[in-house]
């Protein structure tokens, strides 16, 4: 594979003299995880350990009349099992969804939905008495999609849904949107369909659970956010936080798909304190499909108002979402449905609607790109849409529209860097696209297409006002510098940027420094590894720490050298007068000193993201303290014959603020590429319906690894990644996301090249062969040239919220919300009782999400 | 974890020993178990005993010295490509093989088993929970067929990549049970039935495959393309295999064609025969049997990719593959992964 950097080197960057930050430094866990020492969840052994196979619904939709263990309590090592009402107190990851129990009560709501665990001396025998449950179910309609539950108000799947099955509804009005498509020569108006997809990471959710000293659990899992996991612990097992541990395990991949707290992971802590032994879980690889939390399914309808120029004057964006059977992170993938269509281009006028049904399907949640890429997808082929229509070229027509940086789109978002307009210049210069793009012959085409990410969510996903994330470092007379941090390693290198930020600043070697990570008995808290946050948060965060260190360090050695404090620099193992650098004592001599002059040396450093200016309900969706920004261009091959397409080369160039370790980044890149692909090409967490007359069943179609097409290595094209550096002064050292944005913009530049190639427009993804052949056969006959939705369900949304815009003078509120003026209900659980009690008191719950 | 269920496990040292234990029923054989054990761990196939293979000294051995190449019933797929005789006298054989799953699978899957793999349906190949789910199927414990609700029969389709092409080159395989020894021509060990699928008794063990030496490639010449969605790992969703002889004159004296995975066994497309034999390969000959391939295959809802479009790329491939027999340049495009295997 051919790679090409395209770093250009800020000035700033060359006065700080940067010792590791910008290096391609080996990653901190690379040679445990290439020689097989890191110790996943699945690898956690102890003596004793007893096995846990949860008893899953086999119907979608019932009433629980019976559970029968007989058969499973005959066989000879069965220990026990566990019920839901044992389990009562309900959880979910945002405080207004906390639909979910441990184990099913009354109701189950999907195939795999868990209603009772076994637990038993070996793995083999809680499989085989799992099997031997019989469960009787008074059987409820089964609801199989957005459709479906828009038609289908009762039985509700859950009673607090905003109308009928349709749990969440949104409607948020920004500026004078009729206007501005009265102002436009061209509006262009198209529905799109994104399939839903699951994670598919490499390792199975895993968990162990085993009580130590009087009431205490321990439990080790492959999540990505200990600290939520944690707090529903607490909750459901109705014991103090402070005697529940939570040990992160370096995650073999997770991509959204393990940051919701597990019912698995609630069952084995429970019967860990039950039995007082080890207790342990691996899912199966179709568990995991039932565990999901993969992308919503969507349903768009995008009207956009254009000038001839190519700007554009007002978007109405509407959205369905099939949230399946919980409601997970489902309230903020509504409105991420909606929330980041502002900020590539000016969108001087913006209405967004979205509404999410519950249906009898494994629940939906956030995966990589959280809620975004299904937009992005509709709205960046309506760009190149309207090029064709215009005349324009696709990568000028964006040029024209691009967000300046430091400002304000329409609906609230503070923006900081832009690198895009060099990432389109990259890619464009690199695919050689003006001379090619619309010229190659029949067949062949290139498509462009841009996107944009968050670097952190700005709000937690409870509300609260503490750091979210936090670093202590703690420093030893041998020179060893330990860092604790709440964060966990997924495999982005978060461990890596964590270690590095704080050998930069203490200029000390990689090596010398020891990482305690994901651990909530002994690491402060960081809220997790999602919404691309770490490197930001949790790099500001250490660097903060780190240079607390080094002033204390400073300050004893300066004293000690009868110098300025100012005057020492960290470097190379040595801490030296910057006139002098002879005159240096080695780092550990320099903490010896330290330590003598303050007692035992230990600092802090915590992070807290900027307020966002938006002031609307809703308006915590979307915000970042900064913005990251890619751009890509595909090259696809088609078989007009057999609708066969090879995608053979891909360019994609980042907006990264600064690659803390451009291998690393790149590895990024190259994944989100990778997944971003899958989703374009293949993969979609597909259902069965069998017919109604003969059967209720609605069961995922393949949950398997064989059968659940993702791409391998034989099916990657080449690629060639840019990154490109505008340090933003939000970031540390200037740094932005990497891990998720990049993933945005290959399936609408896939579809576009689809176009370019054969003149056929395929408004959906995963784009099959023989819907390029359809698509040709349409054009054949003289019909439209495209596969895709030709409806958009009739959905009443209520009615919009009004904000005005910061060009139209608005001060972030909403102008038609009386509550708006009220302070909302916030308290620092903000669980679903309080949010009852709240709209009981006519008050109302503030949304605090991520 | 999927676990397998408690067996007792055989491992005899011949084949006799095998045999023998095979006839006492409840019992299945197991070779590499690529197929065996993922299928018993969804306790879709069930047995008190399994008897391995793998023990039997000899029964891997690849024999191509003689005209005719005997591959023993164990031999692993990694070790038959690897032989330079077979893949030079059976080129497309060789890719058949070598369009297998992907290499851990390939060291540990032997022919013999590869010939015998069950029968593949998405409403099938399902764990335990997941059928009760559907209330089962009719190939296994359940009265309907999801595929085709009215239908009286199961339609679950032929998966092995070896059998099409070994039908084409006419192989024969040795059969042996206690009762005794019997040769059979390959492609009359199928049946065209899901649930049915193979004429050989289940306490048959193919411990031999012969490719006689006049489907060699300086008689014959014969290909394989082989439709999935990724270039490693899948099943095949249609494949055709195809091989011609051809005399001095370009005159074709021979042909056969059979189709794999649009049906519960490989299906033979006999109008090669008709419309090749005495005469030169053409255009139009090959639209012909192309078109008669397609309806020939009875692609179902049972695997991946639509049965439509497998319908209609079973005449595109076939047209390829002939194509490719008579050295005409390709109109369709074959996945990059295709054009490398061996
Ligand atoms: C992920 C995956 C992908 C796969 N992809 C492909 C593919 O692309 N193409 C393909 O063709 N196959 C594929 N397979 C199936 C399988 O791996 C191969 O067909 C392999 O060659 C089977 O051989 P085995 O020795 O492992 O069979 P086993 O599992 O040992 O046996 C299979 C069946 O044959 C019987 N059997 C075995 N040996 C004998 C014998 N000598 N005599 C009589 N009966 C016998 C067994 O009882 C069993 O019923 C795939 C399997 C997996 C798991
Ligand atoms: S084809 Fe029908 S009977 Fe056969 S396995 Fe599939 S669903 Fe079952």
């Amino acid at each position: 594979m051919v790679k090409a950097f395209n770093v250009p080197q800020a000035d700033e960057t060359a006065e700080e003299d940067l010792k590791i930050i910008g290096k391609p430094f080996r990653r901190v866990d690379g040679r445990a995880k290439v020689t097989g020492q890191t110790r996943f969840a699945d690898d956690v052994h102890f003596p004793r350990t007893a096995y846990v196979k949860l008893v899953r619904s086999t119907v979608p939709h019932a009433r629980i009349r019976n559970i029968d263990f007989s058969g499973a309590l005959a066989m000879h090592g069965v220990l026990g099992t566990l019920t839901g009402d044992e389990l009562p107190e309900p959880f979910g990851i945002m405080p207004v969804s906390e639909d979910e129990h441990a184990l099913a009560i009354d109701t189950v709501r999907f195939v795999g939905d868990p209603l009772a665990a076994i637990v038993a001396v070996s793995e083999d025998i809680a499989h085989a008495a799992a099997l031997a449950v019989k469960v009787e179910y008074e059987l409820l309609p089964t609801i199989s999609n957005f459709d479906d539950a828009l038609a289908t108000p009762e039985p509700q799947i859950h009673d607090y849904a905003d109308d009928g099955n349709i749990h969440k509804k949104v409607s948020l009005k920004f500026g004078d949107v009729e206007q501005g498509f009265d102002d436009a020569d061209l509006i262009l108006e198209d529905n799109f369909f994104y399939e839903g997809s699951n994670h598919l990471a490499l390792e199975q959710h895993s968990c162990l659970a085993l009580t130590e000293d009087d009431d205490r659990v321990t439990v080790y899992s492959s999540t990505q956010c200990p600290h939520y996991v944690h707090r529903a612990l607490a909750k459901t097992l109705d014991i103090p936080g402070s005697r529940i541990r939570v040990i992160a395990c370096s995650n073999g991949g997770a991509f959204g798909g393990k940051s919701d707290p597990f019912n698995h992971e609630i069952v084995v802590a429970k019967l860990a304190l039950k039995l007082g032994r080890p207790v342990k879980i691996t899912l199966t690889r179709e568990e995991v499909f039932y565990c999901h939390r993969g992308r919503h399914p969507v349903q768009m309808h995008l009207k956009t108002g254009f000038r001839k120029d190519g700007t554009m004057t007002s978007q109405h964006l509407r959205t369905t979402l099939d949230g399946g059977a919980f409601g997970s992170y489902g309230v903020a993938s509504t409105y991420y449905t909606g929330a980041l269509q502002t900020t590539t281009y000016k969108l001087p006028n913006y209405w967004f609607e979205g509404a999410r049904a519950f249906t009898n399907k494994p629940p939906c949640g956030p995966k990589r790109g959280h809620g975004t890429p299904q937009p992005r997808f509709g709205y960046e082929i309506q760009l190149d849409k309207a090029a064709h229509v215009l005349g324009i070229d696709p990568a000028e027509l964006r040029l024209r529209n691009l967000v300046e940086p430091n400002t304000i789109t329409s609906n609230w978002l503070r923006i900081g860097t832009i690198g895009l307009k060099e990432c389109i210049d990259a890619v464009v210069k690199g695919s050689g696209w003006k001379k090619r793009y619309g010229k190659l012959p029949e067949g062949r085409g290139l498509g462009l297409a841009c996107s944009a990410y968050m670097t952190g969510a700005g709000l937690p996903i409870y509300w609260n006002h503490m750091p979210q994330s936090g670093v202590q470092i703690q420093l030893d007379r041998s020179g060893n510098v330990a860092v604790f941090c709440g964060e966990t390693e997924i495999g982005q290198g978060s461990d890596s940027v964590l270690a590095a930020v704080v050998a930069e600043v203490l200029g000390i070697d990689l090596k010398d420094i020891r990482l305690c990570v994901g651990d909530t008995d002994l690491t402060p808290v960081d809220l997790g590894s999602y919404s691309s946050r770490v490197t930001l948060m949790v790099g500001l965060a250490a660097k903060q720490a780190a240079e607390r260190a080094r002033d204390k360090i400073a300050r004893a050695v300066g004293e000690h050298m009868e110098l300025p404090q100012e005057a020492l620099v960290f470097a190379d193992g040595q801490v030296f007068p910057a006139h002098d650098p002879d005159k240096g004592i080695a780092f550990n001599e320099a903490v010896v000193i330290a330590e003598s002059r303050f007692g035992t040396l230990g600092t802090t450093g915590s992070y807290i993201p900027p307020r966002a200016p938006g002031r609307f309900r809703g308006a915590g969706v979307g915000p970042s303290p900064t913005y990251s920004y890619s751009a890509s261009v595909i090259e696809v091959e088609v078989d007009s014959g057999t609708g066969l397409y090879d995608v053979q080369k891909i360019w994609m160039a980042h907006d990264i603020g600064r690659a803390i370790n451009p291998v690393l980044a790149l590895g990024q890149i190259e994944g989100s590429i990778y997944m971003g692909l899958g989703e374009a090409v293949m993969e979609e967490q597909a259902f069965r319906r069998l017919p109604k007359r003969l059967s209720p069943a609605l069961v995922h179609k393949m949950p398997s690894m064989l059968e659940y097409k993702s791409p391998g290595f034989h099916d990657m094209p080449e690629i060639v990644s840019y990154m490109i550096e505008t340090n933003d002064e939000r970031g540390p050292y200037g740094a932005k996301e990497a891990g998720q944005g990049p993933l945005l913009p290959i399936m609408p530049a896939l579809a576009n090249a689809l176009f370019d190639a054969v003149g056929v427009r395929v408004d959906q993804v995963p784009i099959h062969p023989e819907m390029v052949l359809k698509a040709l056969h349409e054009k054949q006959n003289g019909r439209e040239a495209r596969v895709g939705p030709h409806k958009f369900p009739d959905i009443d949304y209520g009615e919009p919220l009004i904000v005005r815009t910061p060009e139209q003078g608005g001060d972030g509120r909403a102008t038609d919300d009386p509550k708006s003026k009220r302070k909302g209900l916030r308290s620092a659980s903000g669980t679903m009782k309080e949010r009852d009690d709240a709209l009981k008191e006519k008050s109302s719950a503030t949304l605090t999400t991520d | 974890m999927l676990r397998l269920p408690p067996i007792r496990l055989e491992s005899p040292a011949t084949v006799r020993d095998a045999a023998k234990l095979i006839a006492k029923g409840n019992a299945r054989l197991v070779a590499g178990g690529t197929d065996l054990w993922p299928n018993m761990k969804r306790r879709h196939q069930k047995a008190e005993t399994v008897i391995s293979l793998m023990s039997i000294p000899g029964l891997a051995a690849i024999d191509s010295s003689d005209t005719d190449i005997r591959i023993g019933g164990t031999a692993t797929l990694a070790n038959i490509i690897r032989d330079d005789k077979v893949r030079e006298r059976f080129p497309a054989f060789a890719k058949a093989l070598a369009s297998i799953s992907s290499p851990p699978l390939r060291n540990m899957g032997t022919i013999g088993g590869n010939l015998c793999i069950d029968t593949r349906c998405t409403y099938y190949n399902q764990t335990e929970e997941w059928r009760r789910s559907i209330d089962y199927c009719l190939k296994e414990e359940g009265t309907i067929c999801w595929v085709a609700t009215k239908s009286p029969r199961c339609w679950a389709h032929t998966a092995s990549d070896s059998a099409p092409i070994l039908c084409a080159l006419e192989a024969v395989v040795k059969l042996e049970s206690a009762e005794g020894e019997r040769e059979l021509p390959l492609a009359e060990m199928y049946v065209d039935d899901g649930i049915d699928y193979l004429s050989k008794q289940p306490d048959e063990i193919v411990t031999e495959v012969k490719v006689p030496g006049t489907s060699d490639s300086s008689q014959c010449r014969s290909s394989f393309w082989k439709l999935r969605r990724r270039g490693s790992i899948d099943f095949s969703t249609m494949s055709v295999a195809a091989a011609v002889w051809i005399d001095d004159s370009e005159i074709v004296t021979r042909a056969s064609m059979y189709l794999g995975a649009v049906g519960p066994a490989p299906m033979p497309v006999a109008d090669i025969a008709s419309v090749l034999v005495g005469n030169k390969i053409t255009e139009d000959g090959i639209a012909e049997i192309a078109h008669a391939a397609r309806k020939i295959a009875r692609p179902m809802d049972n695997t991946d990719f639509s049965p439509s479009w497998r319908g209609k790329m079973t005449e595109q491939y076939a047209a390829a593959a002939l194509r490719e027999i008579a050295g005409l340049p390709q109109l369709r495009m074959q996945p990059r992964h295709m054009l490398k295997v061996v």
